[in-house]
């Protein structure tokens, strides 16, 4: 298992999870909720809550209906079907309140490129109705969360693509959402900067914030989040923490054997006719729960790979598709 | 003990000021506001086609086609033209960035995306940027105006009217704008709209010259042209002599075509913005 990122701390700030909405009502509620576009049904039967002050990762593979999800949480795509409730409020038809209450970090990079990094915040800030007097106090917290504290007068299109993403996450936070939703926030950026994120990201968990992040990322949803949704073809396949579903369905180890194209097959079936479940990679045969393997069938496996069992081996073995 | 994030919020509380479903006027200068923002990195090249374009127009037409002309309609030709330039002024910086900035920002900047998942909904994100637009064209209407007047244009006190009535008329084509930009499905259609709407609205309007010589049919359709009302409506402001129910008729008519174009531009634009 991966260790925690540790968040930059919210300046000023203490651990008390925001309670705006009485304790006991869900920061997020989908029930039964379906969309369709013609024939295909993005969304099919989705049920999901999150309860305040938790980080959820929504993980599944493109297409899975991740982005279809977080539009119908912004009413930007209405549902066919079913109930969506944020914070309360019933969506679509409170969508406006519930917005006043959220901040949203799409995944299409829609900052103003020919404008400072302080006048694409200056611009949220109205959007948001920031009171007047606290604008600029909103603006600096916000740039100072972003490491941009400095780069107020710099032209967004002069920042880094890491530095983008960072303002784009604290264009969302200038109105102290109580729920944040991050549509893939880290999506087609380098390692490094994406670590560099998650810094960010894990300081609003350390506020008690709600966040629903979507991802396509194992290791993002594995770090970041108290629990993890699975997705795939339209609803939720399984839930919960990290370490509880690679227990759940992978075990502590995971053995990999590469018997060459003839023998997978035969070692695959032999496997699976002790009850153990394996995944494929290529020639590679994974034998999940591999630790209860009997002494008798692994002496006849041949000499495997050993390692960690990990969420990818769990959300694999759930959906039957790979993610990154 | 409270943190200093939540205290921020309980003083900030936008919910307080968002109310669903109702149309608010918060939300539509937060639209406004963007927009000034981004105007302050725009202005100078917005201004500078403001002033050039009237400029070249009244130069070209006014000394060529006016020396052959002399008057027009009981104006000397200068001053027909000068008014006429003022209206289309504001149809050109109305209706041009309504369809093509509207486009763009949503189409491939996912502006509206942003903008929408703050609490703003799209009456009021329709209603901001044509606002915005109308305020632009109210100020840059004027300019054609000064320019006239430096070309020999009397000055006079209906003049005062005239920036309101470009702001009135670049509403009305700002959503006429907007409303287009959401009925297009691609920048190449844009060539449709130029030709095909632009032209004949601008040509047909008495800008150039009067509607009297035309047929029939085309000065009845005129009628529907609100370009055509803010140009007889500016001319009256400027020379007086337009009687009060054929001035409540040019407002009414731009009146009406704003209500039918907001409601058009706003039914479209959420058809394009929510799936």
């Amino acid at each position: 298992m991966t260790t925690p990122v540790p968040g930059r701390r919210l300046p000023g700030s203490a651990s008390t999870a925001p309670r705006d909405t009485p304790p006991d009502v869900p920061a997020l509620l989908l029930r039964g909720v379906v969309k369709r576009f013609g024939r295909l049904t993005a969304v099919d039967g989705l049920d999901l809550e999150v309860p305040q002050g938790v980080v959820l990762g929504l993980l599944g593979p493109n297409g899975a209906g991740k982005s279809t999800t977080m539009k119908m949480l912004t009413a930007q795509s209405l549902a066919d079907e079913g109930e969506i409730r944020i914070l309360g409020h019933a969506i679509p038809a409170e969508s406006k309140w519930a917005r006043a209450r959220m901040g949203v970090v799409p995944q299409h990079d829609n900052l103003d490129e020919e404008l400072t990094v302080e006048q694409n915040l200056r611009m949220f800030s109205f959007l948001y109705r920031v009171p007047r007097g606290r604008r600029r106090e909103a603006i600096a917290r916000a740039m100072r969360l972003a490491q941009l504290g400095d780069r107020g007068d710099t032209l967004v299109d002069d920042l880094s693509g890491g530095m983008r993403r960072r303002l784009l996450i604290v264009r969302a936070l200038l109105h102290r959402p109580e729920l944040v939703l991050m549509d893939e926030p880290t999506v087609g950026l380098d390692p490094q900067v994406r670590q560099d994120l998650w810094g960010v990201i894990s300081a609003l968990r350390d506020e008690g914030v709600t966040v629903l992040m979507s991802t396509h990322y194992i290791e993002e949803a594995e770090r970041l989040s108290d629990e993890v949704a699975l997705m795939a073809r339209g609803s939720v396949v399984e839930r919960g923490t990290p370490a509880d579903l690679v227990a759940k369905y992978a075990g502590a180890t995971v053995e990999e054997y590469t018997p060459g194209d003839e023998g997978a097959d035969a070692l695959e079936q032999r496997v699976r006719e002790h009850g153990f479940t394996t995944r494929r990679t290529g020639v590679t045969v994974s034998v999940l729960r591999a630790e209860e393997l009997p002494d008798s069938l692994r002496d006849r496996l041949g000499a495997p790979q050993r390692r960690a069992s990990t969420l990818e081996d769990v959300f694999v073995t759930l959906t039957g598709e790979s993610v990154e | 003990m409270s943190s200093q994030y939540h205290q921020a919020r309980e003083d900030a509380r936008p919910e307080l000021h968002a109310r669903p479903g109702r149309f608010e006027a918060d939300a539509v200068m937060g639209v406004v506001a963007r927009e000034w923002i981004l105007y302050g990195q725009s202005w100078r090249a917005t201004t500078f086609a403001a002033v050039v374009e009237p400029t070249l127009y009244l130069l070209c037409f006014g000394f060529g086609m006016g020396a052959l002309i002399g008057t027009l309609a009981g104006f000397s030709y200068i001053d027909f033209l000068g008014t006429g330039i003022v209206a289309v002024s504001v149809m050109f910086q109305s209706m041009m960035p309504a369809v093509i900035n509207t486009f763009i920002k949503r189409r491939f900047l996912h502006t509206y995306e942003g903008i929408l998942a703050a609490p703003v909904d799209v009456r009021e994100l329709v209603t901001g940027e044509a606002l915005w637009l109308a305020m632009r064209s109210g100020v840059y209407g004027c300019v054609p105006l000064l320019v006239a007047i430096g070309f020999g244009l009397r000055p006079g006190p209906g003049m005062l009217l005239v920036p309101l009535i470009a702001f009135l008329a670049g509403f009305a084509f700002a959503l006429f704008g907007i409303w287009i930009s959401a009925v297009i499905t691609s920048v190449r259609s844009m060539d449709y709209v130029f030709s095909g709407l632009f032209t004949p609205l601008f040509l047909v309007a008495g800008t150039f010259f009067p509607l009297t010589e035309l047929p029939g049919w085309v000065q009845n359709a005129a009628m529907v042209n609100p370009l055509f009302h803010a140009v007889e409506l500016i001319r009256g402001a400027v020379f007086g002599g337009l009687g009060a129910g054929a001035a409540v008729l040019h407002v009414g008519v731009l009146l009406g075509f704003i209500v039918l174009m907001w409601f058009l531009a706003s039914f479209q634009m959420s058809r394009r913005v929510v799936s």
